[in-house]
């Protein structure tokens, strides 16, 4: 190897990746706006988008629940015996409040529904590509998109923000569990200091955080699920599981990382 | 002779380093059964889909009714894909919804058809095919033969112009291949539709089939009727037609 291969072989190795991220990156973006769009297209899908709502919603209802009341309830410890250091026990209620409301709740709910719904998303999308499913919708002129992802989008950017409220319902209660009933801090300074604290701005922001969630979840396990065909690491049911593995860690990365640049927006 | 309705004009396709189709040549002619036959893995149903345009070639073109299809506005092309169903080799069919829901869905999605006479449609082409009292089922619960004749009621259930069959009789038994032959034949002599058969059953369909085209290396080797091919003085369609290796 010359010198100069030394030089510009890794410089066109990064040069690919860089351009195959960015036309992902495009792909993604035009993959989210379709879906996006044909959830208004006449006629509306109603009926699939209640069924998925019922799928991506009720059945995450009792993960959320359960998570939602366990991070209520270590937050009331964990806050707890820091604020007791400071001799400000009596915030617990506030920094619960604010916690969960601001960040936990969108976060953690839109995880779980990635872990449960759009697992499921990709690797159902993924099994229609590789059986030819997509292609006989083609052949009968129904447009895939539409069919498959714009019901999926409507229901989760109606459930996200719902589960992000009942987490946050869930925690506030898990919280006061802890830090009221066990460790002793007065329910009503409790209640009364979050409800001075959070303002509906806190609310608001929480919502716009479930709301975003909602799509970058939908739109990367719609995505990877519908163009599994196209995977270089493994064809049928191997390439099914590597979307699905995909779908799931891209979305979560993507929530954190969606999850900062909207909190310093929102802040 | 006419004009042909699809015409397939030097199509090549290649998937990696293999050339599947070859600068393949032939016509469609409207109202005419045409068979495709050929050896297995040799480009056929990537043919049939170039038609329906779930495959683009490389090069070379398709007309339709004279026009390029390429050149066609999205309107027109779609107005041109509402004429055509397509039965898939391997069904096809949407595991996740019941029998009935996967003949309707056509119906269901792209007409204004109302939820009863989707029903009584659905329930009436079940009953040509022999499909009884699996309404509920999903596909997974039936016989690859029942869900070939599932696959051939969602394809024929919107009445469709041209309709293109990949091995439509493949792990039938010799009753219901009769049947499905005899059903296409008569389709056609009733409704005069158009319709493009991949199959292997030799001679089976010369006897539906007013056209014959044989694909051997990515390229159409004969096309003429059933006629001819069976009295061509040419090795290796005999031989292939009489399945003895060349």
């Amino acid at each position: 190897m010359n010198q100069t291969d030394f030089m510009t072989i890794p410089l066109s190795v990064l040069g690919r990746r860089i351009i195959s991220l960015v036309q992902e990156t495009g792909k993604i973006t035009i993959f989210f706006f379709k879906g996006f769009i044909h959830i208004f297209t006449f006629p509306l899908q109603l009926s699939k988008i209640i069924h998925q709502i019922y799928f991506i919603g009720m059945k995450s209802l009792f993960v959320i629940c359960l998570t939602g009341a366990f991070t209520g309830m270590v937050l009331g410890l964990q806050l707890y015996y820091t604020l007791i250091k400071f001799g400000s026990e009596g915030v617990l209620g506030s920094a619960i409040g604010l916690t969960l409301i601001r960040e936990l709740g969108p976060v953690l709910s839109a995880i779980m529904v990635t872990g449960m719904a759009g697992s499921a998303m990709a690797s159902e999308i993924g099994i229609m590509r590789i059986s030819e499913q997509i292609d006989a919708l083609k052949t009968m002129d129904i447009n895939p998109i539409r069919f498959l992802v714009g019901p999926r989008m409507a229901a989760a950017l109606i459930s996200f923000p719902l589960l992000a409220a009942l987490f946050d319902v869930v925690g506030i209660f898990g919280g006061y569990l802890t830090g009221s009933l066990l460790l002793g801090v007065n329910p009503g300074i409790y209640f009364s200091g979050m409800e001075t604290s959070v303002s509906m701005v806190d609310i608001n922001g929480g919502f716009i955080k479930s709301l975003a969630f909602a799509a970058v979840v939908v739109t990367i396990c719609c995505f990877q699920g519908y163009y599994t065909h196209t995977r270089a690491g493994g064809f049928g049911a191997k390439g099914v599981g590597i979307s699905t593995t995909t779908a799931v860690v891209h979305s979560c990365v993507l929530i954190l990382v969606t999850d900062y640049v909207l909190t310093s927006f929102l802040l | 002779m006419d004009q042909p309705l699809i015409q397939i004009k030097n199509i090549s396709k290649k998937f990696g380093d293999n050339h599947v189709l070859n600068g393949a040549d032939f016509c469609i002619y409207k109202g005419e059964v045409t068979t495709v036959i050929g050896k297995s893995g040799g480009g056929k149903s990537v043919l049939l889909k170039h038609i329906i345009g779930l495959v683009e070639p490389d090069s070379g073109m398709i007309l339709f009714q004279g026009q390029p299809v390429s050149e066609m506005k999205k309107a027109e092309k779609r107005a041109m894909r509402k004429k055509f169903s397509y039965m898939f080799q391997g069904t096809a069919l949407f595991d996740s919804m019941t029998v009935f829901e996967n003949i309707a869905l056509p119906l269901m999605e792209k007409t204004s058809l109302r939820k009863k006479e989707i029903q009584q449609q659905v329930e009436e082409k079940m009953q040509q095919l022999d499909l009884n009292d699996i309404n509920d089922k999903y596909p997974s619960q039936l016989s690859g033969g029942m869900k070939k004749r599932v696959a051939m009621a969602r394809a024929l259930i919107t009445d469709p112009e041209i309709v293109l069959f990949d091995e439509p009789t493949t792990g039938l038994d010799p009753i219901r291949k009769n049947a499905v032959h005899s059903m296409i034949s008569d389709y056609q002599k009733k409704f005069g539709f158009t319709a493009v058969v991949v199959s292997h059953e030799i001679p089976d369909v010369f006897y539906i089939s007013q056209r014959i085209a044989m694909l051997e290396q990515g390229k159409i080797l004969f096309e003429g009727s059933p006629d001819e091919i069976q009295k061509l003085p040419d090795s290796v369609v005999q031989n292939f037609i009489q399945g003895v290796e060349s």
